[in-house]
């Protein structure tokens, strides 16, 4: 079969706008947290496990480097909704001008930056300790 | 005035032949999911421990396990669909793109059904 062009045709934009950013990030995220439904899974069928395999897979899951990885399923969590309901309010057919959108861009940047923040925040200060 | 024919109007389906299905699914799961995943996320930071008596204490309660089984397939199905997207857009390989397609259905299909098996054993099986 000849070559022909797929889609997206990554070569004819210019990579170093603000909406390629956004959109790079918003898709990271997300498979960021697609792979954080296997961390779900694995913690959801230790408690179907009963209490000693839960006791173990505990164990695991509030190691140090899982601490790490619920730090960055919180930043992806934080990019991804903001930057979803972005999208949703795009959907309707609002704040699609140039100005407007860039306003957003950096609303959700500043906004999921925060949310992040008082999340992290939250885990690493509660009470119970991990995870 | 429309270059469209009445039957293609009728049908919906523009060039893709499927019409909006993929975007209205992932539009619908991405509604539910601003709520569900708030829920989910707060829900777990708010536990007192995460220990097994407080865990399957918590899964056990009636609403806890409908709501965890809604946002399981919920996550598992918007996460398929914008997984989707991406390997079509990137894998350009047709051969590359078919397997790794099957390979994102496996793995979502395994992720919601061991997810809600899980949720399930434990609302409904007795105290260990």
């Amino acid at each position: 079969m000849a070559e022909r062009p797929l889609s997206p045709h990554l070569s004819v934009y210019r990579m170093y706008r603000y909406s390629v950013l956004t959109s790079v990030s918003n898709r990271l995220s997300g498979i960021v947290l697609s792979v954080g439904l296997i961390v779900l899974v694995y913690w959801l069928m230790a408690v179907a496990g009963g209490a000693l395999a839960y006791a173990h897979a505990l164990a695991i899951l509030s190691s140090g480097i899982f601490k790490i990885i619920y730090l960055v399923l919180l930043a992806a969590f934080s990019y991804h909704l903001l930057a979803g309901i972005r999208h949703l309010v795009w959907d309707t057919g609002r704040g699609m001008e140039r100005a407007q959108s860039q306003r957003s861009a950096w609303l959700i940047g500043v906004l999921s930056l925060l949310l992040f923040a008082g999340l992290a925040w939250w885990m690493l200060c509660r009470a119970g300790g991990a995870p | 005035m429309t270059l469209r024919s009445p039957l293609g109007r009728a049908i919906g389906a523009g060039s893709a032949k499927e019409g909006v299905h993929h975007w209205w699914t992932q539009r619908l799961s991405a509604v539910a999911l601003v709520f569900l995943s708030i829920w989910f996320v707060v829900s777990l930071l708010s536990l007192p421990a995460h220990d097994y008596p407080t865990v399957s204490a918590w899964m056990r309660q009636g609403w806890t396990a409908v709501l965890l089984i809604v946002f399981v397939l919920t996550a598992a199905w918007h996460s398929q669909l914008g997984v989707r997207v991406v390997v079509e857009d990137y894998v350009h390989d047709s051969g590359m793109k078919f397997l790794s397609l099957a390979l994102v259905t496996f793995f979502h299909v395994a992720v919601a059904v061991a997810g809600v098996f899980a949720i399930l054993k434990v609302a409904l099986g007795g105290a260990v």
